[in-house]
């Protein structure tokens, strides 16, 4: 099988930082082209479902997931794919699952609102917004009980603030002293509304209610966000407790793919910016440059193999066949 | 020597221990459930055996803290979530319908959920409509989960250690008018497997299948009716999932007439799926039509004699059966 992506961990302790921030672009890339054959595939009418994609705020998933080890766990969203991949899933099982094949990480009974792989301790996606709060809490929970140095993260977008569990979970992880750390994507649109229009008082206030460490950070600038992470993660790995992580970013695409007419809520001047000034593509490599990390031809080679991949992975996942139908009553109990 | 009894409340209490003693994964969370041992004192002592490590207090928080069972689960512990009240139960849907019951099938089978959610039904406590529901049925819908309805303490000690012991969600409701029900236990380690249902009473005339409180209401009535000559079984199916629904058809043919007593709303309830797998599975060998009794279909009220009129009791369920059985 190919892999974008491989294991997160993988010579990472003595990376150069040119090393290390090019690998940072390359999951990036990868994440970004994912959603491209996505979009590709959903609209060719060969996915079946829902497809809502991450482009945008790929230094999100990223700048995370490479402060965390392989058996640190994640929980994800709807709106999961960069998160799963960031923690070092294969492309092509993933294309399978979204294509409902027996080779997708669920066997195709997920799909892609819930693609979980304990390899990379991918707890799940979940499609309830919040719905993964007390999971993330509970293996944090679990990290502390046993004795192990697991983190938790707990990845959900700023629409989840409107949900109640979340600041019952909050509230048990700061009392307990619980390793996870809340990471609120505020991609600016909860849906089809935009968030101010659904939060009252500010979002990190929600988290100092707690005494819950609290950080926001410029979503788009994956080496800012890696920094805060990292500390962070050290933090809850050595007993610091929870923190909660507030990361300004954007949904480039609408909320799921057939949302095409989006004048109603946000103008198109309004997404160009954000693609045009702040893409955190373009912030990582303008970096590069700057640093004379890479020039212009190892951007675009690193694009093209990552594009080769993500090509393979599509018609690995097109060939590969559907589930048995007596799929159907298996896993319902373990 | 004359054997062991102990209440259920003490059953529940030694299945635990057990349990944690056993595996020292398994953890118990939820509401004052340390050193108060709950309202209902079922819990007593388990903390000072165990520590406030495994015995966990939680804020009042059901959906908060039944999540994070779930992700305790899923992660290496075996949780067992209690939740003192069987009418709070509606705090926690999302957690259990959409999180646990789920999981191990999203996931292809590659993660598993094996907590316990222990909880309570029944009226006549005069807690008024917000503390006397009997829930169940809900849960009993949705696949991924188990139900278990305990009757006896024997029973209650059995089903918990297997419950506690599966790899799956498993839901147990305790009567909590029961908990001072006294009845043998053994002190060894037993378990009774999930989904076997048990014949409380043989008898050759008509089966009362009953559940949790139900089943001590169809044994008084059996008593009750013996005197008028009339031979009552009472089959306890003991788990709604996974459902033995073998010993109750069998018990259907053999007797013929069927009247099933469940203390949860009989509309889209319990009583409603046991009769219709009887009349699917027993219809040719039946002389009437089975019977439902359960809870009026009423917001469980405050005032005692009108309490007491939404539950079937002795008299009632007696009555039922003379009708049927044309006495």
């Amino acid at each position: 099988m190919t892999t974008a992506t491989s294991n997160p961990e993988a010579g990472r302790e003595n990376a150069t930082a040119k090393e290390k921030w090019l690998r940072a672009y390359r999951q990036m890339v990868s994440i970004r082209l994912f959603e491209e054959q996505v979009n590709e595939v959903y609209t060719r009418a060969l996915m079946p479902g829902l497809a809502h994609l991450y482009s945008g705020e790929e230094a999100v998933a990223v700048g995370i997931c490479e402060a965390l080890r392989i058996d640190d766990y994640i929980t994800s969203t709807h709106r999961g794919h960069g998160h799963c991949l960031a923690k070092g899933a294969s492309p092509d099982r993933m294309f399978a699952e979204l294509l409902g094949k027996e080779a997708g990480y669920c066997r195709g009974k997920g799909g892609s609102m819930h693609i979980a792989d304990p390899a990379t301790g991918n707890l799940g996606a979940n499609a309830i917004v919040g719905g993964s709060v007390g999971i993330a809490t509970g293996a944090a929970f679990s990290a502390k009980t046993l004795g192990t140095d697991r983190v938790a993260v707990c990845f959900f977008g700023e629409g989840a603030l409107g949900q109640g569990s979340l600041y019952e979970v909050m509230n048990l992880a700061q009392l307990w002293k619980l390793p996870v750390i809340y990471v609120c994507e505020n991609n600016q649109y909860n849906e089809y509304t935009h968030y101010q229009e659904t939060t009252a008082g500010t979002i990190l206030g929600r988290a100092a209610a707690f005494g819950i460490e609290a950080a926001s950070v410029d979503g788009q600038d994956v080496r800012a966000v890696h920094e805060v992470a990292t500390r962070l993660v050290k933090r809850a790995r050595s007993g610091g407790g929870p923190a909660f992580l507030q990361c300004d970013t954007y949904r480039y695409s609408g909320h799921h793919v057939g949302d095409i007419n989006r004048e109603y809520y946000r103008s198109k001047k309004e997404e160009q910016q954000w693609k045009t000034d702040r893409d955190p593509i373009k912030v990582l490599s303008n970096w590069l440059l700057e640093q004379g990390y890479a020039d212009a031809a190892s951007f675009e080679r690193i694009t093209s193999e990552v594009r080769a991949t993500m090509e393979a992975a599509v018609k690995f996942a097109i060939a590969a066949p559907y589930p048995n139908v007596d799929e159907v009553e298996k896993h319902v109990y373990a | 020597m004359p054997e062991r009894e102990l209440t259920f409340a003490q059953a529940v209490r030694e299945a635990l221990a057990e349990e944690m003693r056993r595996d020292a994964r398994v953890c118990i969370i939820g509401e004052d459930v340390a050193e108060a041992g709950t309202p209902f004192k079922v819990l007593s002592g388990l903390v000072e055996e165990f520590g406030a490590g495994r015995v966990v207090d939680t804020p009042i928080s059901e959906a908060g803290f039944t999540g994070v069972a779930v992700g305790a689960a899923m992660t290496g512990l075996r949780p067992v979530v209690d939740i003192m009240f069987g009418d709070f139960i509606t705090l926690t849907m999302d957690q259990m319908v959409n999180q646990a019951a789920k999981v191990h099938y999203m996931s292809g089978g590659h993660w598993k959920v094996p907590m316990v959610m222990r909880t309570t039904l029944g009226a006549t406590r005069r807690s008024a409509a917000q503390h006397s529901q009997s829930l169940h049925a809900w849960f009993s819908h949705v696949p991924g989960l188990k139900v278990v309805l305990p009757s006896t303490p024997f029973d209650a000690k059995g089903l918990l250690k297997t419950a506690i012991r599966d790899e799956n969600p498993v839901v147990f409701f305790e009567d909590k008018m029961m908990y001072k029900l006294k009845g043998p236990v053994p002190e060894e380690d037993y378990t009774i497997p999930l989904g076997v249902a048990d014949v409380k009473r043989a008898g050759d005339d008509i089966t009362l299948v009953a559940t949790s409180s139900m089943v001590q209401v169809a044994l008084g009535a059996a008593i009750l009716l013996e005197k008028e000559g009339i031979s009552v079984e009472v089959v306890d199916p003991r788990t709604t999932w996974p459902l033995d629904e073998k010993t109750l058809i069998d018990s259907a043919k053999k007797t013929s007439r069927v009247i099933v007593l469940d203390e949860g709303y009989g509309r889209y309830g319990v009583t409603s799926e046991l009769a219709a797998v009887i009349a699917e599975g027993a219809f040719y060998d039946l002389d009437a039509p089975v019977k439902r009794m359960g809870a009026m279909h009423v917001p469980i009220p405050f005032s005692p004699p009108l309490e007491d009129a939404t539950v079937p009791t002795e008299q009632t369920v007696a009555d039922a059966v003379k009708s049927m059985c044309k006495r």
